[in-house]
């Protein structure tokens, strides 16, 4: 295959999973910013969720301050800001149209309907009903994903895609677990020191209890835990769950268990070195417990994590994206 | 003008025996269902992304080219007479080709001066005394029909550098069945899709040694190109890769392209860009949707390109008079189909001639392409003539002119209902092994009222296309 059809179905399964996980964060987010709580802290969770993105700066520059009527045109419509859901929809459907002839019809259909669908949530108020457009993306998002399994051979091109799912998606459950977490000690430490009207039962618990509610859903693993642990919900709970769980669709375990098994259907002359990094990956996950995580340090896990998922991104990129000469 | 042909009324009014059946149908459709099938049709197209981009169109804007539902319908018997003219065209062109490039014997026998050949942009020196797979250049030809007087069908222009529309006429038919079935059960209608078939056997004997299975690509400028859309289309339709300039390169001779596994060995290129763009080393230097060193491959006999370089000579329009004197000339056998009489205004008395009538004639660019750049004089104003007569004194080695023939018509949707649309056709030769096409081409429809110019960058539309057996 030419790397260069490789390198748009690549990207176009990374925009795809893009869209869909940032549309679950939003989602989640918009929804616990329903909850009586301090307007500080609002915003402040805002920031967060824009921190861990890396946007803060690209948003601070243009809005002048983190409300949720912001939040949502920066992170839905903003056209300056590549990570917006327009924008990765966008960008899924130009690299799906560059290689509309290697893929079925039905994908590149569904992918353009997509974007010509999307039209019709453009204009100017995303405010008015934004869980329905979440609902929507997902659904698009699902509904490409089956095509794609209904339709495509199992081969190179499938795999391409797959892969680029999966590094996608390692990043963006990483990086929701460093949002979430984040604002998980912050909102302890304000809600000690605040003498608001919204303290429910004189302690955050009720509070904590529907802000892990709020991350287990955004990654579609509410059910998930209760059928899993059948018990209290607690962040070690959710970090296990959501780290080493080797059979939930979205925990990184499972997206490394899954990158591995692709590297070695897609192996060449040059695939050596990037096996050895997510051969290697993967064992740290397989042989790390919940103790390990924490006596490091969450934040300094994740940080390490999402550096070394850049590193195999960057390596996949040279083994097999950028043209091999000679 | 006189009132043009029409291909579905006589001069009487009566709907001629090959729309019959059509017309009978299309009475007994209900108010408002044409208008909703034309609806779901444009639905369709978007949804498929079947699209092209306006040039100059900073936006990007992606724009569907209008379909109509009223078929343009070719009985059988005339369908012959125009499949056996095109081939005979098409072979005198190729040997004509040929012959510029080795014996000359044209030229020798005084039937064209050396100078129409030497002095034209399109004669690619680097090309003399190269051998072809086949002696063939023009593997796909784009063969302009137009229908005028009587209905005596006359050869409008040779499209023989990229000739696009093709992928129009197979989803024009799918569209058509897809929106009238019942329409394909009353006819027996010659059937078209299987034209990316031939065109992959045709491509594949366009190399030199046939002694594994050829891989061939398709070349495009990329995405930004207006028949983009074309160009992934075939190559998806054949199964072989897009390619773009990038993702070949030329190394002791031969044509790689960069796969994920490795640089792969091309042999046939379906080249969708101009001559002037393929070679940066050779041909023109700030090309960039090109492959260097892909000229000395290709005069190596290492790669088969279709066309050939050089092919665009034979699809100037200062060549084009000359075409009915090839066919004598190569084929020793009668045009079997006509020119339209054309002035070459490098000729003294035709541009007299031309500067005479202005008023009535046609005059276009001998390069030119896509509708842009000519004149209509019975649609141009004072002003505008005036304009073109002081630059056309100036530049007289760059036009042509011809009579303003009144293109025939066929019934076309319009707002106001059903109308009479000034139409063309664009029938696809494929040269390989033997001459080949399938029995249908592109019929493209003027929907300005009393427009002449089909061209789809200038508001033209398309229509599918019956060669209907009786």
């Amino acid at each position: 295959m030419l790397s260069r059809t490789a390198d748009c179905l690549y990207w176009m399964a990374r925009y795809n999973e893009r869209a869909e996980n940032t549309a679950r964060m939003l989602d989640v987010a918009y929804q616990t910013s329903l909850m009586p709580q301090p307007v500080e802290f609002m915003h402040e969770s805002w920031r967060k969720l824009l921190n861990v993105s890396l946007l803060e700066k690209l948003f601070e520059s243009k809005y002048p301050t983190y409300t949720r009527e912001n939040i949502l045109q920066f992170m839905i419509f903003d056209e300056e800001n590549p990570s917006s859901i327009v924008c990765c929809l966008n960008a899924a459907r130009v690299n799906a149209r560059i290689i509309r002839g290697s893929i079925p019809s039905e994908v590149w259909e569904t992918q353009n309907l997509s974007w010509l669908n999307l039209e019709q949530f453009l204009p100017d108020s995303p405010s008015q009903d934004p869980s329905a457009f979440f609902e929507w993306v997902k659904y698009r998002c699902h509904l490409f994903r089956g095509v794609v399994f209904g339709t495509m051979l199992s081969n190179e091109a499938l795999h391409f895609m797959e892969f680029g799912t999966y590094l996608e998606r390692a990043d963006n459950t990483s990086r929701i677990l460093k949002a979430k977490y984040r604002t998980q000690n912050q909102q302890s430490q304000m809600s000690n020191n605040q003498t608001s009207l919204f303290k429910i039962d004189n302690t955050s618990e009720t509070f904590d209890f529907y802000h892990w509610v709020s991350l287990l859903r955004s990654v579609s693993a509410f059910e998930i835990f209760r059928h899993t642990y059948s018990d209290q919900i607690t962040p070690e709970r959710i970090v296990e769950l959501l780290v080493f769980n080797p059979q939930l669709p979205r925990s990184l375990n499972k997206c490394v268990n899954q990158l591995l098994q692709l590297i070695t259907l897609l192996k060449n002359s040059k695939s050596k070195e990037i096996e050895r990094l997510i051969g290697k990956l993967k064992s740290e996950l397989d042989y790390s417990t919940i103790d390990d995580i924490y006596s490091e340090g969450l934040d300094q896990f994740i940080q390490r994590f999402l550096e070394k998922i850049n590193h195999i991104a960057d390596e996949f990129s040279s083994t097999y994206l950028i043209p091999l000469s000679g | 003008m006189s009132t043009p042909f029409d291909e579905m009324y006589d001069d009487q009014g009566r709907v001629r025996p090959h729309y019959k059946e059509f017309d009978d149908w299309l009475t007994r459709q209900a108010d408002g269902h044409i208008a909703h099938k034309r609806a779901e049709a444009e639905l369709i197209f978007r949804r498929i992304g079947i699209t092209f981009a306006v040039y100059g169109d900073e936006k990007g804007t992606e724009r569907t080219i209008p379909f109509d539902q009223v078929p343009r319908i070719i009985p059988a018997k005339e369908w012959i007479v125009l499949e056996d003219g095109l081939k005979q065209r098409v072979k005198a062109l190729n040997m004509f080709l040929h012959d510029i490039y080795h014996d000359e014997k044209i030229l020798k026998a005084g039937l064209i001066p050396k100078e129409q050949i030497y002095n034209n942009s399109q004669y690619r020196p680097e090309m003399r005394f190269v051998d072809v797979p086949r002696n063939i250049y023009a593997h796909i030809a784009g063969i302009d029909i137009i229908r005028a007087g009587q209905g005596e069908y006359y050869v409008l222009e040779d499209n023989l550098r990229v000739p696009s529309g093709v992928s129009y006429m197979v989803e024009n038919r799918k569209m058509m069945m897809r929106l009238f079935p019942a329409l394909f059960e009353r006819h027996r209608i010659a059937p078209v899709e299987h034209y990316p078939d031939l065109l992959l056997e045709c491509l594949k004997t366009a190399v030199h040694s046939n002694s594994r299975k050829p891989n061939v690509v398709v070349l495009t400028p990329g995405m930004f190109n207006s028949a983009y859309f074309e160009h992934s289309y075939l190559a998806q339709q054949m199964g072989v890769e897009l390619v773009e300039g990038k993702d070949l390169f030329v190394k002791n001779e031969q044509v790689f392209m960069r796969t994920t596994q490795g640089p792969q060995l091309v042999d046939v290129i379906y080249r969708r860009i101009d001559d002037d763009y393929l070679d940066p080393l050779s041909l023109r230097v700030d090309s960039t949707l090109g492959i260097p060193g892909i000229l000395n491959a290709y005069r190596a006999g290492n790669v088969g390109i279709a066309n050939a370089i050089g092919t665009g000579i034979a699809d100037d329009k200062s060549i084009y008079p000359y075409v009915p004197k090839m066919i004598e000339f190569y084929l020793n056998e009668k045009p079997i189909l006509q020119n339209v009489p054309t002035y070459q205004c490098r000729i003294k008395e035709d541009l007299q001639y031309t500067l005479a009538n202005l008023k009535d004639l046609v005059v276009k660019e001998t390069h030119g392409a896509g509708g842009y750049g000519m004149l209509i004089g019975p649609l141009a104003t004072v002003a505008e003539i005036e304009n073109f007569r002081k630059y056309l004194i100036d530049h007289p080695d760059k036009y042509i002119a011809q009579p303003t023939l009144a293109l025939s018509t066929c019934p076309t949707f319009v707002e106001s209902g059903v109308a009479p649309r000034h139409i063309d056709l664009r029938p696809l030769v494929l040269s390989g092994k033997q001459i080949k096409m399938v029995q249908g081409g592109l019929t493209r429809v003027a929907l300005k009222e009393g427009s002449l110019v089909v061209n789809s960058s200038q508001g033209g539309g398309t229509k599918d296309t019956w060669v209907l057996e009786s």
